[in-house]
């Protein structure tokens, strides 16, 4: 048994046959062959595997392709192409887990990225609990967060003074 | 350490980090090969049992399976899952690949699928049909070394592993010339690592060139292919082992796996290449576990406050086989067992035990962490019994700053300290004064808060071979390319510590070139000498100071070209700047890639030099380092859930001399929060048939960004004797100094409700049950 899909990932448009049982995350990995999106508990808790689902931070490993068809999705793979794009290519968000030392080990940051673009989107000038609320859907076993805050304040200084 | 520094003590952000925040880096399980299939294991769901028969036929006939196998096909054909560690008198307990005709643990692989793919793969283990005869569970260790206890191993007459002891000084008349002895006893309990990352592997074999390639999400490629080529009876130059990405170790991939050698034996059984990737589930049953100790204490003291002796009886659980370090693991504690004090005496009594649960080994700290939380909790039982401050008991005992290097009865040497500059700079940043006014005020309010200090010393930067199973140098070798640009190739295997970074550092600095000229490899045995990996705090301090030496040597060796062909004094030339000069004409220069270029055209070489441009050195270390510091922290319990909140969190480290501050400062946070973990949350828990109930992330918590306050963090530097560099390795600080602040804090702050000591983790119940009981006595 399959069904017939159609997603836009990162801009690009797929139309694919899949098992109605297929993961999300397995879709983009496997099919789509994009794998900087990672799989770490295949029970929603940790979070490596966020993407954004129509503009919203969502588990994928809890999605089916099927659920996906018709939406956008934006994976790290696509993130440098979101607003506001500037000349490093790089996203703000990225920028500031690199300045920051906001990742060791890197398996939880493209899903930490994710939940932080989502996050300064929806409120630009955040305080230090409300991001580490933010980004307490995605658990990092190596930085201890501390630096990740730090890398979401820094993006969010960036985006503001591009705004301006 | 060179003086100049240019890089090395600068906080310069990591060479690594481009292709992790872009998607663009490779773990095991982004790797795909042409004709890939994958593997899935199906797992005793008993703790123990014996295996009656196993029938495949059903998972043999299912769609896109090409292999089912079981204990009994692979039987002669894979070696046992290795243990390096020897204590004498320890008794076996061999663990194969997939379990023969008993199964010890819940989770222990019982027969492989292998499909072309993942979802073919787990479907087909569904259809396989085992038949156990179920036995009766052990899984409490004090139960398990009592009489009449079921045994684990038919050949054994119990459960006892080993028993290992430790004595230093006059343990007899430190008891006898005390003043008062204080006892308690303290479960440290069992973890999960929960690296990021799980295991996975993925195997090919090239018939024609006899070359098994295996990838693994490992802390130690070389030991592994040893490992893996003894396994499966191959020439170990016909095993190549490549640490992609690793997402995460903690200890917990320094290790070899069961999988590690199955998917090799897969891969060349099917002549394709076979993936095998660990579920979360997978990950909590059969990825090592850590700590799950008993410690029975007793400290002799004067009423001043001195310590005269310590005795210790540990019961370790140690599950049901040994991995690679199981055995050796607790005895790290009996190492440690003096903290950063002077006990003159010493007895650490180590009974390790088989239980029917997954195997303990190295998670971070591995055995330090215990001695750590036992010492310090000690402490604070000593200066609660005494009434006095537990500041003043701890400078009581500090040895002296002339006693250094200080050897302790456990039989190290502490190579160089400065305890109490770290406790008073961890005091003054905190307002340690101010907070203990503080607490006087809350709990006039009613309020229930608690302060809590740890100093701790650690042993590091593993070590001298001859107190490690297999050798403890590292290696590196440095090869300036014909361009100038340098690959640095070291043994460590690091996997998010950052030392493409600061190994870069280190190389721009001995050469005067840029970092990113120098570019680190690292993690594959085909290309890089043999190496021992990272682990125990070594990256640095052991395969840093290798790189170091290697470094040095073609620093020399181009200081005697450049002054040959500069006519120089070569002892007199700066490498600064892409450029080598002398002290003296600092005008006449060269340039370092002119330098370079010469050496491999080797038409104007000093006579007896060899062309070329390449080192390897070998370091063995003399001794350990030992890091140390002091942690302050502030914790307040709400008085109706019993919630406890982590306020206040000051550390002070000192591990040396410092590479890069923001590689520091990075590995003490996660450090802390891992603490913090053990302390509030974590809790690996089998219920009385051996099943874990805290199996998946779902019913084990990890702490999350919120359950935590800002760190404030900062460094004493006391370099180390040990190597050229001063560096003494800082990956576990944090999960060693922190757990016992943490707990001393709670247990100060449930002092007022009669409270001497509450065991980890202080989850809400338990606080709250304390409380109340405090309170009915109190009335």
């Amino acid at each position: 048994m399959s069904a017939e899909i159609q997603v836009r990932v990162n801009g690009k448009s797929y139309q694919s046959q899949v098992e109605p049982r297929l993961l999300l995350v397995h879709y983009l990995r496997d099919v789509l062959g994009l794998t900087g999106t990672h799989v770490g508990c295949e029970t929603s808790i940790c979070g490596a595997c966020t993407v954004l689902l129509d503009g919203r931070a969502v588990k994928s490993c809890t999605v089916l392709a099927v659920q996906a068809s018709g939406s956008e999705i934006t994976t790290i793979e696509g993130v440098s192409a979101l607003p506001p794009v500037n000349g490093s290519g790089l996203h703000p968000v990225q920028e500031g887990f690199w300045e920051k030392h906001g990742l060791q080990c890197g398996f939880c940051t493209p899903g930490m990225i994710l939940s932080s673009i989502e996050l300064l989107r929806d409120n630009p000038s955040p305080s230090r609990p409300e991001i580490r609320q933010a980004i307490s859907g995605n658990l990092c076993r190596c930085t201890g967060y501390q630096h990740i805050v730090m890398a979401v304040e820094y993006a969010a200084k960036k985006m503001k003074s591009k705004k301006r | 350490m060179p003086a100049a520094t240019r890089y090395l003590g600068k906080a310069m952000k990591r060479k690594e980090d481009p292709r992790l925040i872009q998607g663009l880096a490779h773990y095991v399980d982004d790797l795909v090969l042409p004709h890939l299939q994958y593997a899935a294991i199906l797992r005793s769901p008993y703790a123990h049992a014996k295996i009656r028969s196993i029938d495949v036929s059903k998972a043999q006939a299912a769609p896109g399976v090409s292999l089912v196998l079981t204990g009994a096909d692979l039987r002669d054909r894979i070696g046992m899952v290795p243990c390096a560690a020897q204590i004498p008198d320890m008794k076996s307990a061999p663990r194969p690949v997939l379990a023969l005709d008993r199964v010890r643990f819940a989770g222990e692989g019982v027969a492989v699928v292998v499909a072309t793919s993942r979802y073919a793969a787990r479907d087909a283990v569904d259809l396989i049909e085992v038949d156990y005869d179920p036995l009766t569970p052990v899984v409490d260790p004090e139960k398990a070394i009592q009489k009449g206890s079921p045994v684990l191993y038919d050949d054994h007459k119990d459960n006892i592993a080993y028993r290992w002891e430790l004595e230093g000084g006059d343990v007899k008349a430190a008891f006898k010339n005390a003043d008062k002895v204080v006892k308690q006893r303290l479960l440290n309990q069992r973890l999960i690592p929960v690296a990021m990352e799980t295991r996975g592997v993925v195997a090919e074999y090239k018939p024609g060139e006899r070359q098994l390639t295996v990838w693994s999400s490992t802390q130690i490629p070389h030991l592994l292919r040893t490992q893996i080529a003894a396994m499966l009876d191959l020439p170990e130059y016909s095993v190549r082992v490549i640490t992609p990405e690793v997402g995460g170790g903690f200890g917990s991939k320094l290790n070899v796996y069961a999988e590690e050698a199955l998917t090799g034996y897969l891969a060349m059984r099917l002549g394709v290449p076979v993936k095998w990737i660990e579920s979360r589930r997978e990950n909590f049953q059969t990825t090592i576990h850590g700590r799950d100790q008993i410690d029975d204490i007793e400290v002799a003291i004067k009423k001043d406050g001195t310590i005269l002796g310590l005795r210790v009886r540990a019961i370790a659980d140690l599950g049901a086989y040994y991995q690679l370090l199981t055995p050796l693991i607790p005895t790290l504690t009996g190492l440690m067992a003096s903290g950063c004090y002077k006990i003159p005496a010493i007895r650490v009594e180590l009974t390790g035990v088989l239980t029917n649960k997954m195997s303990t080994d190295a998670y971070r700290g591995a055995g330090r962490p215990e001695a750590t939380y036992l010492v310090e909790r000690a402490l604070d039982l000593v200066a609660a019994e005494l009434k006095k401050d537990p500041v003043e008991v701890r400078r009581k005992n500090f040895p002296k700053l002339a006693e250094f290097p200080y050897a302790t009865p456990t039989g190290v040497i502490y190579d160089s300290a400065n305890y109490p500059r770290s406790l008073d700079l961890a005091l003054k940043l905190s307002g340690y004064a101010k907070l203990r006014r503080e607490q006087a005020k809350a709990r006039k309010q009613g309020r229930v808060m608690g302060v809590g200090i740890s100093t701790y010393v650690e042993i590091c930067a593993m070590g001298p071979s001859s107190a490690m199973p297999a050798g403890g140098w590292e290696s590196a070798t440095v090869r300036i390319e014909p361009s100038g640009m340098v690959n640095l190739m070291t043994g460590a295997s690091p996997h998010g510590q950052g030392q493409e970074t600061s190994f870069a550092q280190l190389g721009a600095e001995i050469l005067g070139i840029e970092p990113g000229d120098v570019n680190v490899i690292h993690g594959d045995t085909a290309i890089v000498p043999y190496g021992i990996g990272t682990f125990g705090s070594r990256g640095t301090a052991v395969g840093g100071t290798a790189a170091y030496m290697a470094l040095m040597k073609l620093r020399t060796k181009l200081a005697t070209l450049a002054g040959f062909l500069m006519e120089e004094d070569p002892s007199k030339l700066v490498f600064d700047k892409m450029k080598i000069f002398s002290k003296a004409h600092p005008k006449k220069s060269i340039g370092f890639g002119e330098v370079v270029a010469a050496a491999y055209t080797a038409k104007t070489l000093p006579p007896g030099m060899e062309p070329g441009m390449d080192a390897t050195s070998f370091f063995e270390p003399s001794n350990f380092t030992f890091p140390f510091g002091a942690h302050v922290c502030v914790v307040e319990i709400d008085k109706e859930t019993g919630d406890v909140r982590l306020l206040k969190y000051i550390a002070v480290d000192d591990c040396g001399n410092v590479l890069n501050p923001l590689l520091v400062d990075g590995q003490v946070h996660g450090g802390i929060v891992q603490s913090f973990g053990q302390a509030m949350l974590e809790e690996a828990v089998y219920d009385e048939q051996g099943q874990l109930i805290t199996g998946e992330l779902t019913d084990y918590a990890i702490p999350r960004a919120a359950d935590l306050p800002w760190l404030e963090t900062d460094r004493t530097v006391t370099p180390s004797p040990v190597n050229p560099m001063g560096v003494k390795g800082v990956g576990e600080a944090g999960t060693i100094g922190a757990t016992p602040a943490l707990a001393n804090a709670v247990a100060d702050a449930l002092a007022p409700f009669g409270v001497r000591h509450v065991d980890m983790p202080f989850k809400r119940e338990r606080i709250w049950k304390l409380m109340q009981k405090g309170t009915r006595r109190a009335k």
